[in-house]
């Protein structure tokens, strides 16, 4: 029997806005614990919620974006259940007017994945386990604002799963509404899998999988799962609806709750908080001011900077790293060793220092005067890669560290010329063999002129010195 | 002068003339011997100097209003200890023009309850009959002001917990329409239906205290920016008045109705048209009262779970009932024939009040169907108080208790006037008016004003 995966996603992102979703509280991450609430957040006696209309608008943005009808008319309603960090007893959700319905995300390759609604909630706060033991509780995080991504069951992959979180990722990113950092939890992803024989319409049981914290654990949670109810399946069993917590350590799932004994959350409609409406104005004046969304910048990239497809996209796949190249180009640098530099000396220091795009330390001006000291000569490429190690994580002055450090490139001909000489006198026997047809001597000759100068000398012109003399 | 026969405005103004001194009115307030207090507050050195016409004037605040440093207890066990860290929105703004607190009042555990007997912190008497209750959810707040242990005080009215012990204490309770004033800071019962009230010796009182405290607040999403009632103009020629049928059946006593008759019989003399109507979806309302107040009860008090708050298991019982109804008119199995079955009919009935203030600019009723209770009732000989209250609240319409009587016992009788919504300055006016032809809310309970 072969088995086709069918997966939904329900994806929480923290948007980034100024203040909680209901109260004025900062809502920035990172902050010592409990010293970002106050009463509404922590759900005080007589503390009532007010709407944020930050959180509204980056609401909506989003579900323009992602091609969702905007409710004209909203209302919240309280969803509730028991547990330490969720203090008011309740969290505020949208069950029955979610501001967003009926988008879709198109994966490369075309395939478009339905967005059943996308809905505003409030954060919960965090429980943390200490040294000593005790459980604690850190309000910081309650009441911050989450937008609620549901798609329809539309995935049949992990490729798929991961090619649609790094679009909606990107595309957030781009809308500046989030920015989508799944290790401080700004988006949080569970999913929802089963399986049915190929070709059948039918939808078989399905397990929900949580606690996976990056697009890796995604992937892999998925293949585990869907190994794992095949062979349930194939041994003549039944799924069990529930929901299932993976371990990033174990490289597995473990049932959690199941979903039999589902909660009643006895959903009641917000009576703090009147029905509010949009206007057609207000949804029309967001709509016109919406950036440049990833695909089209990509698009962009192709015609502008006539870069090929697979740069383009790998520069626009994040936010930070396509502003970033955009501003190198801007102060100079030209585009195709912009995105050479951008896609390999970049990114290799980003990753190893396991940093994301929008933390880059090196500025645009650095990257620019490097690029600018390749081109005109002053620098070799390969000094310049020493140099971007040096100067990326403190964005310090190239010319100074140049400087210091003596790493001008050498282009004057008369001292390459003397180099190129002693080195044909101390090794005759290469220049015998160069002589008698073997290239490859030319290189060695080469090699020995660039060490005698310390590495620094221009490459072209030793090369030519070189090649001058021994066709003398 | 006897300043206890003096309304609150009167002595405020005699205190802003400099008149009285505060040592004078400290003098003159009386002494809590009904256990209408629960925090008692001692009476300040000097009064602050206030701008407002009520500056200097005791008063007190229902204990489910957070105030500052002071605990706030909800006449419950579970928050006996509980000492809020901020001060309710009309605790601010009644402070900062001059308002002098003596405390926190006695109520019924999270204004649950009609009669103030299930408060952690035991009954209140009724100042006219120590026998008696003063009514509640607020019967330390009315009991407070008819003994004049303050000339006002706030209350908060979820289904008429403000108008049936400003009755059963012959004083003027007022709940405003719903937003116009803020619930910030007032320890939620049921939130769609909850307004905090003013009760006072006088309607005109009632609309000073009004002014001072109502308005739109940042703070509330659900409170209105509203102009100010003004003092109420007693004109009520041309008013027309109705008499629903549905609050005159038999349950009335024959003492009660006789009042309100006659009260109704008094703004006929001063130019009102007074004739009986009928509204019939006013027999949805106790059952759709139950269902929302349950409901919102049992989500607001979901907060107050273990880590936090202790046991629960020190709620009292008619608080678990309620939220154990309301737990479950919002299950998965009550939802339809209960919830949305009392939001069908709200509308019903909010439709009807609307139809009805087409017809009529005020209603006439009796508060309740009879007068105060004799405490330690069981909970199966206390009949229903809440019938003709809980409408205004359903609706959101502005509603107001005066008295207007005594019963063959000596017990004060209140007469209800309903107004359309936002129609306060109508409700107010129109009791004025009465109360420029009686004198029952100048009653206090001393041996020479008992009938």
């Amino acid at each position: 029997m072969t088995w086709e995966t069918v997966i939904g996603l329900e994806t929480h992102v923290e948007l980034s806005t100024a203040q909680k979703l209901f109260c004025r509280c900062p809502a920035a991450f990172g902050a010592p614990p409990n010293t970002q609430c106050c009463g509404v957040c922590t759900g005080l006696p007589g503390a009532l919620p007010v709407l944020n209309a930050q959180a509204v608008e980056y609401a909506v943005k989003a579900a323009l974006a992602l091609g969702c009808t905007v409710a004209r008319r909203f209302t919240f309603d309280r969803k509730h259940y028991f547990y330490p960090d969720l203090p008011k007893g309740y969290q505020i959700t949208q069950l029955r007017t979610p501001i967003g319905r009926d988008g879709a995300v198109t994966l490369p390759g075309g395939r478009a994945v339905h967005i059943a609604e996308l809905h505003l909630e409030e954060d919960a706060g965090k429980l943390k386990r200490g040294d000593d033991g005790a459980v604690r509780c850190d309000y910081n995080r309650c009441g911050v604002p989450l937008i609620e991504i549901v798609t329809a069951p539309d995935f049949s992959s992990a490729e798929e799963v991961v090619a649609y979180l790094e679009a909606l990722r990107a595309t957030l990113q781009y809308l500046g509404v989030s920015d989508c950092k799944m290790q401080e939890g700004s988006l949080r992803c569970d999913v929802n899998l089963s399986l049915r024989p190929a070709g059948s319409r039918a939808l078989g049981t399905r397990t929900e999988l949580k606690n996976l914290a990056s697009l890796k654990a995604i992937a892999q949670a998925i293949k585990h799962e869907s190994a794992r109810q095949a062979a349930v399946l194939e041994h003549g069993g039944a799924v069990t609806r529930e929901t299932r917590r993976w371990s990033e350590d174990e490289g597995r799932s473990c049932a959690a709750r199941s979903k039999e004994d589902a909660l009643d959350y006895r959903y009641l409609p917000e009576p703090d908080l009147p029905p509010a409406a949009l206007s057609e104005a207000y949804i029309a004046a967001l709509a016109a001011r919406q950036p440049e969304l990833p695909g089209q910048r990509r698009a962009r990239y192709q015609t502008a900077y006539g870069l090929g497809e697979y740069d383009a996209e790998m520069l626009t796949s994040q936010k930070a790293l396509a502003d970033f190249f955009e501003e190198t180009v801007a102060l100079g640098a030209p585009p195709k060793q912009c995105a050479n530099w951008v896609l390999g000396e970049v990114l290799r220091a980003l990753s190893a220092r396991g940093l994301e795009a929008a933390a880059l330390p090196l500025s645009p001006r650095t990257l620019a005067r490097l690029i600018g000291l390749v081109e005109t000569g002053g620098l070799n490429r390969n000094t310049a890669a020493v140099v971007f190690d040096a100067v990326f994580d403190s964005s310090a002055d190239v010319d100074e560290y140049v400087r210091a450090h003596a790493l001008e490139q050498i282009g004057d001909t008369d001292l390459i010329g003397r180099a190129a000489e002693e080195a044909l006198a101390a090794n005759p026997k290469s220049v015998a063999d160069y002589r008698a047809g073997k290239e490859k001597a030319l290189g060695f000759l080469v090699g020995q002129v660039m060490r005698s100068l310390g590495g620094k000398a221009d490459p072209h012109a030793v090369n030519r010195a070189v090649r001058e003399r021994l066709e003398r | 002068m006897e300043l206890r026969r003096l309304s609150a405005l009167e002595l405020g103004q005699l205190l802003t003339k400099r008149a009285l001194s505060p040592a004078d009115v400290q003098k003159a307030a009386a002494a809590d011997t009904l256990n209408a207090f629960i925090t008692g507050v001692p009476f300040p050195e000097s009064t602050a100097e206030g701008s407002s016409p009520l500056a200097g004037v005791p008063m007190a605040y229902k204990d489910n209003l957070c105030t500052k440093d002071l605990p706030t207890t909800c006449g419950s066990k579970l928050l006996r200890d509980y000492v809020p860290s901020y001060d309710a929105t009309v605790v601010e703004r009644l402070t900062a023009v001059g308002a002098v607190s003596l405390g926190k009042l006695n109520m019924d555990e999270f204004a649950m309850g009609g009669t103030s007997e299930t408060s952690h912190f035991g009954p209140t008497r009724n100042p006219w009959d120590p026998s008696r209750s003063p009514g509640g959810s607020s019967g330390g707040s009315a009991a407070a002001v008819a003994a004049r242990q303050v000339w006002y005080a706030l209350g908060t009215d979820t289904g008429g917990s403000v108008r049936q012990p400003a009755a059963y204490c012959g004083v003027t309770g007022l709940k405003p329409s719903y937003g116009r004033v803020s619930r910030y800071g007032l320890i939620a019962h049921a939130s769609s239906l909850d307004q905090i009230g003013p009760i006072a010796p006088t309607a005109a009182d009632c609309a000073a205290v009004l002014d001072l405290m109502g308005g739109k607040d940042p703070r509330d999403a659900t409170s209105l920016d509203l102009p100010p009632v003004g003092p109420p103009d007693g004109d009520l020629r041309g008013r027309k008045i109705g008499l629903p049928a549905e609050c005159f059946g038999p349950e009335v006593e024959r003492d009660v109705a006789a009042a309100v008759l006659e009260a109704a019989q008094v703004l006929r003399a001063r130019g009102a048209t007074v004739e009986t109507c009928s509204i019939p979806e006013l027999r949805y309302a106790m059952a759709a009262y139950y269902v929302f107040s349950g409901a919102e009860a049992s989500s607001n008090l979901a907060r107050f779970h273990g880590p936090r708050y202790g046991d629960r298991a020190e709620l009292g019982r008619e608080v678990k009932a309620r939220i154990l109804l309301g737990a479950f008119v919002l299950s998965a199995e009550g939802y339809e024939d209960y919830y949305l079955a009392a939001q069908r009919a709200r509308a019903l009935i909010r439709r009807a009040f609307a139809a009805i203030f087409e017809r009529y600019d005020l209603l006439l009723t009796p508060t309740a169907p009879a007068t105060a209770p004799l405490l330690g009732l069981s909970p199966e000989e206390r009949r229903s108080t809440d019938l003709y209250t809980i409408p205004a609240n359903l609706a959101g319409l502005p509603a107001l208790s005066m008295p207007c009587g005594f019963d063959a016992r000596g017990l004060p009788i209140g007469v209800q006037l309903m107004g359309p919504a936002l129609g306060d300055a109508l409700v107010l006016g129109a009791a004025h008016g009465y109360q420029l032809e009686t004198d029952w809310h100048q009653r206090i309970p001393t041996e020479g004003d008992r009938p």
